[in-house]
């Protein structure tokens, strides 16, 4: 089966660099700091955000001048065409090592010392690049929350067609039937990688345009993503007279 | 019975209440504020390649030459001499910590607080062996910001009648940034109910009392009954003011009695509904603006 047809599109419609509808809400809990609801394509997401709060367990190990994050990545038992058994599993207990690490990066966790930062995401429905749309759902959960953060952290998915097309922001189907794939978390603005993982072997001439268009991706879901929380930020501040004379008071 | 159903979607935006005619500039972390030459980083900003930049959304405040970004919702900051609702989480030598929704849990010393026999008593060991006879964990307090900590951790004391340990009532938590500054913080509303505003978020609801308090404030008041008519009101007061909160409206004694007053065609059940809600921070809304007018 051809993941690119002979007109250039992909099974879903798509052309081979386009990404997914992207729609997000926050602040879609009361009991959290920050949450948020992320939808790429069929792949969605909740985010909640705890803290930065006292430190609960383990406290005596936990360093002096900087805050702890702890990340928690599961996948509801639904989430997928086969029914999981366990949300949480040997994948998911890497996946949480790789958010924690790119979370890390952008949070100023200097600002924070003696406390915890819990970060939780659950995949609801899982269509490809559930670690992608994971690390921008708790970017949104952690802005929600007002958490400082030198910048956001977005990640995007990318892969490869019949051997040469890069493909942006892959699904399920071209996850499991497509060649190698690149995810990268990078901070759009000053354009760092904070996290960068290839499924396989992948040729060495593969890695430029695949990763080239990973971070195209990224750059694009940053605009979205970008203009969602101010449109967000002027609803719910406006209510507040948030930014006003008033306000100031 | 009556069961109403409705969809997530269905519920009303913020945006609905007050469309806003010209929103601020909205700063996002990683965006350039402006060039550092000239200005000095405050809270929420950090340089950069020679300018500033936010680390939280929010809309920028200059103090003359200081540049801070404020997000919209955080942990509560404590400024001193605010009045704050906590609950203990531990005792530790000499000083209870109490969680008050902030970044770190504050402190109360045995110092801090007034223990009966008057002002003059020195502290010995067996006040600090008893320390739990006075407060345990689980308490509810209502104290004063006395002071905070390089690390940011916040010192409490109680010395003075208004505050003390919190006897029967309602415990309802709403953001700290919703809560207005004022002068006072405890209110004696006209339908026979107190309630103290904690800066920290925390607000308590209980029924006024006749009787004076004891001097000290630390004893359980759990045989008294409070009649059903009080528990009704509370829990009318509760349900307007998370009416209030969900709409993001400030919570101060104004909003809360015209709220009041624009809640009594509603029981206190249908308080509860989303259209009940959505009516009341209108109707509230409109007359916090005609008397501002």
């Amino acid at each position: 089966m051809d993941l690119l047809s002979r007109q250039g599109l992909r099974t879903d419609g798509r052309r081979s660099d386009e990404l997914r509808r992207i729609s997000c809400k926050m602040g879609v809990f009361n009991q959290p700091d920050g949450s948020a609801y992320l939808e790429q394509g069929n792949t969605k997401v909740l985010a909640a955000v705890y803290g930065p709060h006292e430190i609960r367990v383990n406290r005596s190990k936990a360093p002096n001048d900087c805050a702890v994050i702890n990340c928690q990545y599961s996948m509801a038992t639904f989430s997928r065409s086969e029914r999981k058994r366990r949300p949480r599993d040997n994948k998911s207990a890497e996946l949480t090592v790789h958010l924690k690490q790119a979370m890390t990066t952008a949070i100023k966790t200097d600002l924070y010392p003696k406390s915890q930062i819990d970060i939780f995401v659950e995949v609801l429905q899982s269509d490809g690049g559930n670690y992608s749309v994971c690390v921008n759902a708790a970017t949104l959960a952690l802005i929600d929350a007002g958490i400082a953060m030198e910048e956001f952290v977005i990640s995007c998915t990318s892969s490869l067609a019949n051997g040469e097309v890069p493909l942006v922001d892959i699904s399920h189907l071209e996850e499991t039937l497509g060649g190698p794939s690149i995810t990268v978390a990078i901070l759009p603005i000053s354009g760092k990688i904070a996290m960068l993982e290839t499924s396989q072997r992948m040729h060495i001439n593969h890695v430029e345009p695949v990763l080239t268009e990973a971070m195209r991706g990224c750059r694009y879901i940053y605009d979205t993503l970008n203009k969602t929380i101010k449109k967000h930020y002027e609803e719910i501040g406006g209510a507040l007279n948030w930014g006003t004379e008033e306000y100031n008071i | 019975m009556n069961i109403s159903i409705s969809l997530a979607s269905k519920k009303t935006r913020h945006g609905i209440l007050k469309p806003t005619s010209n929103p601020p500039v909205i700063f996002t972390p990683g965006e350039k504020i402006r060039d550092e030459a000239g200005f000095m980083r405050g809270h929420g900003t950090y340089v950069s390649a020679g300018s500033l930049k936010a680390t939280v959304a929010g809309v920028e405040q200059n103090i003359n030459r200081l540049v801070t970004v404020s997000p919209l919702r955080c942990r509560y900051n404590g400024e001193i001499g605010d009045v704050v609702i906590g609950r203990i989480t531990e005792l530790v030598h000499k000083r209870w910590k109490v969680d008050l929704n902030a970044r770190l849990d504050a402190v109360l010393l045995l110092t801090s607080i007034q223990l009966p026999g008057g002002e003059l008593r020195r502290r010995g060991m067996e006040d600090e062996q008893s320390m739990r006879n006075y407060l345990s964990e689980g308490d509810l307090i209502s104290a004063e910001v006395h002071s905070i900590f390089a690390d940011g951790s916040l010192s409490l004391h109680m010395r003075s009648l208004k505050y003390g340990k919190l006897g029967q009532g309602v415990l309802i938590k709403v953001q700290s940034s919703l809560i207005k500054r004022s002068k006072n913080h405890f209110h004696n509303l006209t339908v026979g109910i107190s309630i103290i505003l904690g800066n920290n978020g925390y607000i308590w609801i209980e029924p006024t009392s006749n009787d004076n308090k004891d001097l000290v404030g630390l004893e359980d008041e759990f045989e008294q009954v409070v009649d059903i008519g009080d528990r009704q009101t509370i829990s009318r007061v509760r349900n307007v003011i998370l009416a209030l909160s969900y709409y993001k409206m400030l919570i101060y004694d104004t909003s809360i009695q015209f709220a009041l007053e624009e809640s009594k065609k509603y029981t206190v059940s249908d308080l509860l509904t989303a259209e009940a809600c959505y009516d009341i921070a209108n109707l509230t809304r409109h007359r916090l603006q005609i008397m501002d007018e």
